[in-house]
């Protein structure tokens, strides 16, 4: 798949996911190299969000492995699994946000949660994170029933990247924005990756942001995953990749890459 | 060479006239406190020296920002830092970060006084007090006319969703509210017969059952069941129709959502209250004559008599005329605090709390203006 030589930083090896009779997943195998952005795309009821929480551990698959940096996460007690969630951060579709908690509550959670701080400490980390994500500074002090759509995913990922984090799962991170908060997220998302070296995987619907920010893509499809640079998959022949990348909702974004490329 | 102990992560070292501090270990956000000590430190050994980054073996954005903000403090008090070896790369990010200049606003707005704060409290309180009040009178006025529409005309009445009301609030609650009817009146006969023994009165207890039951404890206690159970329902659920927008969904529909939501739960308890009295009077009654049977040896047939003669004939109206005003005041309590949910999960809760209190305490307060005029009006 990769000849990077490097070993993977999140590593699936012949997931099977089955609920009841229904079978969501059966042998998934993927690779997730450290440095790069990674999305996943399938259609509705494809598994993509049973995937991504099999990989945050919140869920066990009914066989195979995921193994984050090396680890085991799927035969680990809780105890080892904490030290592994630690280690990476998530943003939710719509937020996750706790409603009764400020955003600088928000932020400052996690890192109340494990280290023991000082105030000051504290509030100078959570500028750090609002100035990270391009928030103004007074927005710490918001409820999250008081921001817009755009500013919610922004602090969903200040959040996110509390603990400094090597590792960031975003579920669909652009749902429900306009096009232009959209943009500048995954401007955001880019900038981080760059400025950090961070290792993204990304569920996303949104093709303009699988061009503007991932390396490689994953789509799921009969059960089974398909990995391949963005250029590689728009060339496979399976009729959904096809439909996907080249049906009529894609021609736009399409039409932008070959002008990219000329 | 001086070695400082393990929690702090430099080391410094005097060469001629200099002063270098050497930093070393993990400048993570694992090691929070020990960085906080450590800057704590660094202010003390002088205000001319070199800095050596070399020895960092693991440096995150947070340990280098925390450093820099020092390092930034620390030049703006008058101190000289030479910078030895290679500048972290987290630096770099941090500074193109800051150059992306975030419209700040001023930081002046926190300068008030507490007498103006103090002002300033009092009158957002007593303008979100009367806005309240208006709320509440607008509240009701609409409740009263849709349930004058809804009298009128038989699409406008919502007769399923009635109908599953009284199902929900009354008959889902028939075996709680006939346990706790049936031990009250087992509490009341047995405390009754042992105080009365002594006056050699025990059939009195059968009189106070009775009463008692019928009177004040069948209807008050069902009520209060009632508010518990269906009142912090009737709030929770039309809270989170809120959160959901699906109250925004139905206005946008033109569905009067008081005719759909609110009235139907207002008509279901007012008929389910009263029915469940009945139950609960019903097995008050049975709670006394089992215990009449069993302490006192009065028998069935002696007990049915007894009652008969004890009870006058308003004493089962003057229970039961109460039970429609407390389902109308549990009903508007509920519905009414659930309607004021906004924005977030924590106000869902706060008032389904407020919603059960305040029904609570309007049932018995409403209990007790009916005793006084009952007593006033011989009743």
């Amino acid at each position: 798949m990769s000849s990077n030589p490097q070993t993977p930083i999140i590593s699936v090896r012949n997931l099977v996911n089955r609920f009841g009779s229904q079978v969501v997943h059966d042998g998934v195998n993927l690779d997730v190299m450290p440095g790069e952005v990674l999305g996943i795309v399938g259609g509705s009821g494809s598994g993509k969000s049973v995937l991504l929480r099999t990989m945050l551990g919140l869920q066990r698959p009914s066989s195979g492995q995921v193994l984050i940096e090396g680890r085991n996460i799927t035969q680990m007690s809780d105890a080892e699994l904490l030290s592994v969630k630690r280690r990476y951060g998530v943003t939710f579709q719509h937020g996750a946000l706790f409603s009764s908690l400020t955003v600088a509550e928000n932020i400052q959670l996690p890192i109340r949660e494990y280290f023991d701080a000082s105030p000051a400490a504290l509030e100078s980390l959570t500028e750090l994170r609002l100035r990270m994500v391009g928030l103004p500074v007074d927005a710490g002090g918001k409820l999250p029933s008081q921001l817009s759509g755009g500013m919610v995913k922004r602090a969903a990922l200040a959040r996110s990247l509390a603990l400094d984090p090597a590792l960031l799962f975003l579920d669909e991170p652009t749902a429900g924005l306009d096009p232009i908060s959209a943009a500048g997220f995954d401007e955001l998302v880019t900038y981080l990756h760059r400025g950090l070296k961070l290792t993204i995987v990304m569920i996303t619907h949104d093709l303009d942001t699988l061009l503007a920010t991932c390396s490689r893509v994953a789509v799921l499809v009969d059960r089974k995953i398909v990995v391949d640079t963005l250029e590689g998959i728009m060339k496979n022949p399976h009729p959904w990749i096809q439909e996907y990348f080249h049906g009529p909702r894609a021609r736009a974004a399409d039409a932008a890459v070959k002008k990219a490329a000329k | 060479m001086q070695t400082v102990p393990d929690p702090v992560l430099f080391e410094s070292e005097r060469s001629g006239d200099g002063l270098t501090l050497r930093l070393r270990g993990g400048w993570c956000i694992d090691h929070l406190r020990e960085i906080e000590t450590s800057l704590a430190q660094l202010g003390d050994q002088g205000k001319r020296v070199k800095l050596d980054f070399s020895g960092i073996e693991t440096l995150d954005l947070s340990g280098a920002w925390l450093l820099r903000n020092w390092l930034e403090h620390a030049k703006s008090e008058g101190g000289q830092f030479e910078v030895v070896g290679e500048r972290p790369a987290h630096f770099a990010f941090l500074d193109e970060l800051l150059e992306h200049k975030t419209d700040q606003p001023a930081e002046a707005t926190k300068a008030r006084t507490s007498l103006r704060d103090a002002v300033v409290w009092i009158g957002r309180g007593t303008v979100q007090q009367a806005k309240q009040a208006r709320d509440a009178v607008g509240f009701f006025g609409r409740i009263a006319a849709t349930m004058v529409r809804a009298m009128r005309s038989a699409h406008h009445l919502r007769l399923p969703s009635i109908v599953r009301h009284v199902y929900e609030t009354g008959i889902q609650a028939i075996p709680i509210v006939s346990l706790i009817a049936f031990l009250i009146s087992v509490i009341v006969a047995y405390l009754g017969a042992q105080q009365l023994r002594t006056f050699g009165a025990e059939i009195f207890t059968v009189d106070l059952v009775a009463i008692s039951v019928l009177r004040e404890m069948g209807v008050l206690l069902t009520s209060i069941i009632v508010a518990g159970r269906s009142g912090s329902a009737f709030a929770a659920e039309i809270g989170v129709m809120r959160l959901n927008d699906e109250i925004d969904a139905l206005q946008s529909m033109g569905v009067d959502f008081y005719e759909v939501l609110v009235v139907p739960r207002v008509i279901g308890l007012i008929i389910a209250l009263p029915l469940l009295t009945i139950v609960a009077d019903a097995m008050g009654l049975a709670g006394g004559a089992l215990l009449s049977s069993l302490l006192l040896d009065i028998s069935l047939s002696q007990f049915i008599p007894r009652v008969q003669d004890a009870l006058a004939p308003t004493t089962f109206w003057a229970g039961l005329i109460k039970a429609p005003v407390f389902a109308l005041l549990i009903a508007l309590v509920g519905t009414y605090r659930g309607m004021q949910v906004r924005d977030s999960s924590r106000e869902l809760g706060r008032l389904t709390t407020l919603a059960v209190v305040q029904s609570i305490f309007l049932v018995i307060f409403a209990d007790a203006i009916f005793a006084v005029v009952f007593v006033e009006l011989d009743f």
